[in-house]
């Protein structure tokens, strides 16, 4: 299975681990991966902040990397859901087809590839965060404002996983505030919801925080260094590429 | 005034979190009215389409708001309820003052009711000299205290039992110190209860206006709607015009729908209907627009105007929770306020679409679909269009564009990027760093995973 790797902006920069994870799990279970060379954003921080009208020239780019993939896969459920939503381009059928093949990494190996094995081994409390994009705009899990059965197809995952023991949060899917340019410009209410993102996971002992968007993670590890925390965060592929 | 309703959002952010321990109780209060609704939706199996059933009704109503308030009117008339329009908040407050007049009183006993917020009738009739008080009891609280509601369904929701009693002690005597619940609403109740007694004419909201029979629902928790308008000579119903549904079945969806999402009750205590006047009482009911024509002629928004005002979409927001009801500066806050008021002021309220992280809860909590933080999304798009973004902002954004949509300019920001955060911290490691303030910066590796890429390929 031919698939292009869609690695955001900030994944490349500052967490390439997280990449290099990424690869290695589409690789390991079978698929053939290229990283198309002169990917650059999604476009989302501009869109987000109310300038959509500005990203013409990543989309235009996006579709030049990615329009030849059969499926396309990146470690955040956030920037596909944006691809998913918001790529347009001069060229229409083009990005219509973009957006219906473009997949975050948990949806595409539980919906795509039907993985049920993995030879992965993390012997820790982990605890999820849900990122709202991923859960609430993709469907990767069931939401708590509705009345449906759950389900969650990162839990079904790091279910998969050896030794992983997997914490239950008083709040299962509540923000963590980081919201993209939100963390900046509200600094206060960003700052005070991911400190009681993180104090849901530290009342029930984990030794990590795990997830499939980076940036929440980034935020998250930000105000567990600061408040010296030996609590780590891992993205999701890192874990279900995890030995011994 | 409140110092937080005269800042921008996130300024007043600031204000409200410089008590911690308070955010924390605000949050945890309402947390539990969300975790109440969770359960008690949780007892209706057919939840979802109720939900469904109630946002397809509403849909029908926007696109029949014309003949459904016509229909509407005809048969209040014919109950005998004098009806008015009002094209805007002056004019709603104008009727009111002059039906007032006309009864020969100078005071006036109100339920609650969100529109009249929105208008500010109360400031435009006290400055006429007519004595307004609340009947409501968050609201009396709030009224008291010189402040507006902080919450649509629990009005002083941002006070502790120590604030009640203290503007207890201030206005109605009781003794300084008291926190007793118990012993705080039996001096309400006195006080009210001599206020139902004396007034002649009572205001009450409208949470349902049927069509079909011209008669209207409010639903309160406290009886207080029905205290004030069955005991006095004029009664007076102010109602968006958005409140209309075709037929009294339809009240079964959202009865049932109403007081789950709000406060997790099954029902709310009193859904009082008024159909006529009684015998020599006169019923008034003011239909207002205030922008709702403007709104249901904007694709993307009109859908606001399905909102039947529960505040599920208050308690579940993680940003409303943690910068209070009072940094939304607008009489209806959350979620659902802040794609409402840009449709009153673009320009006061550009603000209050970035209120949000855009998490999605509101949306899929609110009982009639609303796609409230689509609409977020969207007004974002508006305002900045519009011009009601800072300047710095707009070169900022254009200058990210630029690098982004430039591979090699991308790859060159980044490389600079991580050099100066491994090289020179202190640059970004300040105080003029919203990010620093309070938050750790990711430690910056030597190689971009694109550098890695090319660098494993090559070996």
């Amino acid at each position: 299975m031919k698939v292009g790797l869609f690695i955001p902006c900030y994944i490349d920069q500052f967490y390439p681990k997280v990449a290099i994870a990424t690869l290695n799990l589409l690789e390991k279970v079978g698929c053939e991966v290229s990283y198309p060379l002169q990917q650059t954003c999604c476009g989302q921080p501009m869109a987000n902040s109310g300038f959509e009208h500005l990203t013409g020239g990543c989309n235009e780019n996006f579709v030049r990397n990615f329009a030849d993939y059969e499926y396309i896969v990146s470690p955040s459920g956030s920037c596909t859901l944006h691809i998913k939503h918001h790529l347009h381009s001069v060229n229409e059928e083009v990005a219509k087809g973009i957006r219906s093949r473009v997949y975050e990494l948990t949806e595409f190996l539980t919906d795509i590839l039907h993985v049920s094995a993995l030879n992965a081994t993390f012997p820790y409390k982990v605890g999820l965060h849900q990122s709202c994009h991923g859960q609430r705009g993709l469907g990767l899990a069931q939401m708590s404002e509705l009345v449906a059965p759950p389900f969650s197809k990162p839990v079904q995952l790091l279910n998969l996983v050896n030794g992983l023991e997997l914490v239950q949060l008083d709040r299962r899917d509540e923000c963590c505030g980081f919201g993209g340019t939100f963390c900046v410009t509200e600094e206060a209410v960003s700052v005070k919801m991911g400190k009681d993102r993180v104090a849901d996971h530290l009342r029930h002992g984990v030794n990590y925080i795990t997830g499939v968007d980076v940036s929440c993670l980034m935020h998250m590890e930000g105000i567990l260094k600061r408040a010296n925390s030996t609590v780590q965060v891992k993205h999701i592929a890192e874990i279900l590429t995890a030995t011994l | 005034m409140n110092k937080q309703l005269t800042l921008d959002h996130a300024d007043a952010a600031v204000e409200f979190n410089k008590n911690e321990a308070k955010v924390d109780w605000h949050d945890e209060t309402l947390w539990f009215v969300r975790t109440k609704r969770d359960r008690a939706v949780a007892q209706i199996p057919e939840w979802e389409q109720l939900r469904e059933a109630a946002s397809q009704i509403k849909n029908h109503v926007l696109s029949n708001m014309h003949d459904l308030l016509i229909q509407f009117e005809q048969n209040a008339i014919r109950n005998g309820i004098k009806v008015h329009w009002a094209a805007d908040g002056e004019e709603h407050n104008a009727i009111i003052h002059q039906i007032i007049q006309q009864a020969g009183a100078t005071q006036l006993v109100k339920s609650k009711s969100m529109l009249t917020e929105e208008c500010h009738l109360n400031k435009y009739l006290i400055d006429k000299g007519i004595d307004v008080i609340d009947s409501d009891l968050g609201e009396r609280i709030v009224q008291m205290r010189g402040e507006p509601p902080s919450h649509i369904v629990l009005p002083a929701i941002h006070l502790t039992k120590a604030d009640v009693g203290e503007t207890f002690h201030q206005h109605l005597g009781t003794d300084k110190g008291a926190t007793d619940p118990q012993y705080l609403t039996e001096a309400a109740r006195q006080h009210l209860r001599e206020t139902f007694l004396t007034r002649k004419v009572a205001l009450t909201g409208v949470n349902f206006a049927i069509a079909e029979t011209g008669g209207f629902v409010v639903c309160t928790n406290e009886g207080n709607a029905d205290m004030g308008a069955h005991l006095a000579d004029v009664h007076i119903a102010a109602m968006g015009f958005e409140k209309v549904i075709p037929r009294a079945e339809h009240l079964g969806v959202f009865l049932r729908l109403l007081a789950r999402s709000a406060t997790g009750q099954p029902i709310t205590t009193f859904s009082s209907h008024f159909h006529r006047p009684r015998s020599g009482q006169e019923m008034h009911i003011v239909i207002v627009d205030n922008g709702r024509s403007r709104q249901l002629g904007r694709p993307d928004f009109r859908n606001s105007l399905k909102c039947i005002r529960c505040a599920a979409c208050l308690n579940t927001c993680p940003v409303y929770r943690r910068s209070g009801g009072f940094s939304y500066h607008s009489a209806v806050a959350g979620p659902i306020g802040s794609i409402l008021a840009p449709n009153l002021d673009m320009k006061q309220n550009a603000d209050l679409p970035f209120a949000s992280t855009l998490c999605g809860s509101c949306s899929n909590v609110c009982p009639v679909k609303i796609d409230i933080h689509e609409q977020l999304y969207k007004w974002r798009q508006v305002l900045m269009q519009e011009g009601y973004g800072p300047t710095t902002k707009t070169v900022a954004m254009k200058a990210m564009a630029t690098v982004l949509e430039s591979p090699r300019l991308y790859r060159m920001a980044g490389k600079v990027g991580r050099g100066v955060l491994r090289f020179a911290p202190i640059t970004v490691e300040n105080g003029l760093n919203p990010w620093y303030n309070q938050r750790d910066m990711p430690e910056p590796p030597a190689e971009s995973f694109h550098d890695w890429y090319v660098n494993q390929k090559k070996a």
